[in-house]
C-alpha cells in the first residue's frame, strides 16, 4: 500500500466526524461571525449590516467591562484556590493511615455530582432562613444573626467560588495523586538521607513529577472557569445587582432574555477569543516547561 | 517506608479526617434533606438528624400520576436517558473510525488538534445560530435536537479518548494479521475493537456523563416535558415556586445516583482515562 493511498483512506474513515463537526461546530461558529455583524433578532427579522457597531457598543459599555472583571476574579480565585487545595489534599492521599483506599474512593463523589445538582444542594446550604451554613455559623457561635449569603453583593461571588472549588479540588487532587505515585520511593528516601527538609523534598523531587499533570490541570480548569454558567444560573443567576454575572451569563442575558441576536453574538465571539487567548498562552507555556524539564 | 512520629501520625489521620468530612458532608446533608420531614428542615436551631423520617418524597417523584410533580420528573428523566444515551452512541460512531484513522496515520493527525481546539470553545459561540437552525427545521425542544447538539461536547471529547486508546495498541498486531491475508474490515473487528473495548467503555461512560450533566444546551433548546432534561428539571425546581425544600434534595439525590454509582464502581477505569487523556493527549 502507497503511502498516498494510506492517507486517503484516513480522509475517509474520518468522513463522518468531520461532516458532524462542520454541521454543528463549523457552520454555527461561521454564521456566529456572519450575525455579530448584524442587528438580527433571534425570532423574526433577519437584521441588516451594521459593520463593526455592534462591537464598539460592547467594548465601551460598562456592563461588559464588569462583567470581565467578575469572570476574571472568579476564575482566578476558583481554579487558585482549587490547585493549591487539590494538591495538599494528594499530598495527603499519598501518606499512609487507616482508610486511605476508601478516602481516595470517596474523592470521585465532588466529581461525578452533577454541576446542576451541585449548585442546588449548595443554594439549599446557603438558604437564608433555613439553609445548613447558617445553622451550623450559628450553633457554633461565629455569627450572631442569619446572613443571606447568595442576597447580598459582598458574599455572593465568595459563596459561588466555594461551591465550586468543593466540587472541582477533588479532581485536581486525583490528577496529582496519579502525578505522585509516580515518585520513585528511592528518590525521596535518598533526598532524605541527604538531609532534604520537606519544602525543599517537595520543590526539587515531587514537584518536577507534578508540574507535566498540573498544568494540563491548570489549562483546562482555567478554561472552563472562564466559561462557567450552569452553576452561576442555578445559584444565583448572576445576582444579586449583577455582582456575579460572568461573560456566559451576559450573552445568555443579550441574545436569548432580550432576543438581540446580533449583539450576543459578538459578545459570544469576544468571549471565544478570550478563551483562545487563554488556550494559546497556555499552550505556550506548557512547551516551554516541557522544553525546559 | 520512611518512619514517623506519633504526632506525625496523628497530624495525617486529624487532615485525614477533615477531608473526609469536607467530602462527605454537602453529599450526606443532601440525602438528610431529602428524607426529613418539613418541620425538621425549618426547626430552629435545625434538626441534623430528623425526628422523623420521610421517605414519601421519593414516592411523590417517582409516581406517574397525571399532572404531578412526578409525572414531570419522570419524563425529565426519561428524556435525559434518551437524549445522552443516542448523543453516547452517535458520538462513538463517529470518533471511532477517526481516531484509529488518526492514531494510525501520522500524516492526518493535525486534524485531530483542529478538533481538540474545538472542545475549548465556549457554547456560547455557537448556541445563537444552533438555536435558529433547530427552530428552522422543527427540532426545537425534542430529544433528537438536543442529542444532536451534544455532539458539539461528545465527538471531540470521544475522538481525543480513542486516538490515546488505540495509540496504546502496538500496530504490529495489526500488520501481522494483515501479512496473514486478513482484510482491513476483518483486522479491525476482529483484533483491534476487542483490544480496544475498555477504552470505548471508559470513552462510552464518559460521553454519558457529560450528556447527562449538560445544562447550558438543554435550557436553551428545550421547553416542556417532551423534552427537559433532568438537569433543567431540578434547575427549575431550585428556582421555581417550590418551597418543599426536601422535594428538591431528593431530585438531587435521584438525578445524582446514576453518575455516582458509575463513579464509584467504574474509579479505576474512569482516572485512568482522565490522566491518560489529560497528559497525552
Amino acid at each position: 500500500m502507497t503511502s498516498n493511498w494510506i492517507t486517503t483512506r484516513a480522509w475517509f474513515l474520518m468522513l463522518p466526524l468531520l461532516i458532524v463537526m462542520i454541521a454543528v461546530i463549523g457552520w454555527p461558529l461561521v454564521d456566529t461571525v456572519r450575525l455579530s455583524f448584524t442587528d438580527a433578532k433571534l425570532v423574526g427579522t433577519e437584521g441588516s449590516f451594521v459593520g463593526l457597531d455592534n462591537y464598539a457598543k460592547i467594548l465601551s459599555g460598562s456592563n461588559f467591562q464588569r462583567t470581565l472583571i467578575t469572570t476574571f476574579w472568579f476564575a482566578v480565585l476558583s481554579v487558585a484556590a482549587e490547585m493549591v487545595i487539590g494538591v495538599l489534599a494528594a499530598l495527603l492521599l499519598n501518606q499512609q493511615f487507616y482508610g486511605r483506599s476508601v478516602l481516595r474512593a470517596l474523592m470521585i463523589l465532588p466529581w461525578a455530582l452533577p454541576t446542576v445538582v451541585n449548585a442546588t444542594l449548595w443554594r439549599l446550604i446557603y438558604n437564608p432562613e433555613y439553609g445548613a451554613l447558617n445553622a451550623a455559623l450559628m450553633q457554633m457561635g461565629l455569627i450572631d444573626a442569619y446572613r443571606s449569603w447568595l442576597g447580598e453583593p459582598g458574599t455572593a461571588l465568595a459563596s459561588l467560588i466555594v461551591a465550586d472549588c468543593w466540587k472541582n479540588f477533588p479532581l485536581v487532587a486525583l490528577i496529582a495523586l496519579a502525578a505522585l505515585q509516580a515518585v520513585p520511593r528511592d528518590i525521596t528516601a535518598a533526598s532524605m538521607v541527604d538531609g532534604a527538609g520537606a519544602w525543599s523534598r517537595f520543590r526539587f523531587v515531587i514537584m518536577p513529577y507534578l508540574a507535566g499533570p498540573l498544568m494540563v490541570a491548570l489549562v483546562l480548569r482555567t478554561i472552563e472557569a472562564f466559561k462557567v454558567f450552569d452553576i452561576i444560573w442555578v445559584m444565583t443567576r448572576g445576582g444579586p445587582a449583577n455582582s456575579t454575572r460572568t461573560l456566559s451569563i451576559l450573552v445568555y442575558q443579550e441574545a436569548f432574555s432580550f432576543q438581540r441576536a446580533g449583539s450576543g453574538a459578538s459578545l459570544a465571539l469576544i468571549v471565544t477569543l478570550l478563551v483562545t487567548v487563554l488556550a494559546v498562552a497556555y499552550a505556550a507555556l506548557i512547551r516551554k516547561s516541557a522544553g525546559a524539564s | 517506608m520512611e518512619r514517623r512520629s506519633l504526632t506525625a501520625a496523628i497530624l495525617v489521620h486529624l487532615a485525614a479526617l477533615l477531608l473526609l468530612v469536607v467530602i462527605l458532608a454537602p453529599v450526606v446533608w443532601l440525602f438528610v434533606m431529602s428524607i426529613s420531614s418539613t418541620p425538621d428542615l425549618i426547626a430552629k436551631p435545625l434538626h441534623w438528624w430528623p425526628e422523623t423520617v420521610d421517605l414519601s418524597r421519593y414516592g411523590v417523584l417517582l409516581s406517574s400520576a397525571v399532572n404531578s410533580a412526578g409525572q414531570a420528573f419522570v419524563a425529565s428523566l426519561f428524556n435525559s436517558l434518551k437524549v445522552a444515551g443516542m448523543a453516547t452512541v452517535a458520538a462513538l460512531i463517529v470518533a471511532i473510525p477517526s481516531a484509529w484513522a488518526v492514531s494510525r496515520t501520522p500524516a492526518v493527525g493535525w486534524s485531530l488538534y483542529a478538533v481538540i481546539a474545538t472542545y475549548m470553545l465556549p457554547p456560547v459561540a455557537l448556541a445563537v445560530p444552533l438555536y435558529m437552525a433547530l427552530s428552522w427545521i422543527g427540532l426545537l425542544n425534542n430529544v433528537f435536537g438536543l442529542a444532536l447538539v451534544y455532539l458539539t461536547i461528545l465527538a471531540p471529547f470521544t475522538t481525543w479518548l480513542m486516538k490515546s486508546g488505540f495509540d496504546s495498541i502496538p500496530r504490529e498486531i495489526e500488520s501481522a494479521a494483515t501479512m496473514d491475508g486478513a482484510r482491513l474490515d476483518q483486522v479491525l473487528r476482529l483484533i483491534t475493537l476487542p483490544l480496544a473495548a475498555p477504552v470505548m467503555a471508559t470513552a462510552a461512560l464518559f460521553a454519558f456523563l457529560l450528556a447527562w450533566d449538560e445544562f447550558f444546551y438543554a435550557l436553551l433548546f428545550t421547553s416542556d416535558q417532551r423534552a427537559k432534561t433532568l438537569t433543567v428539571a431540578i434547575a427549575d425546581l431550585a428556582g421555581g415556586r417550590v418551597s418543599d425544600y426536601g422535594l428538591i434534595a431528593t431530585a438531587g439525590v435521584l438525578a445524582a445516583l446514576p453518575p455516582l454509582v458509575i463513579g464509584l464502581f467504574m474509579q479505576r477505569a474512569l482516572i485512568s482515562g482522565l490522566t491518560s487523556g489529560g497528559v497525552k493527549g
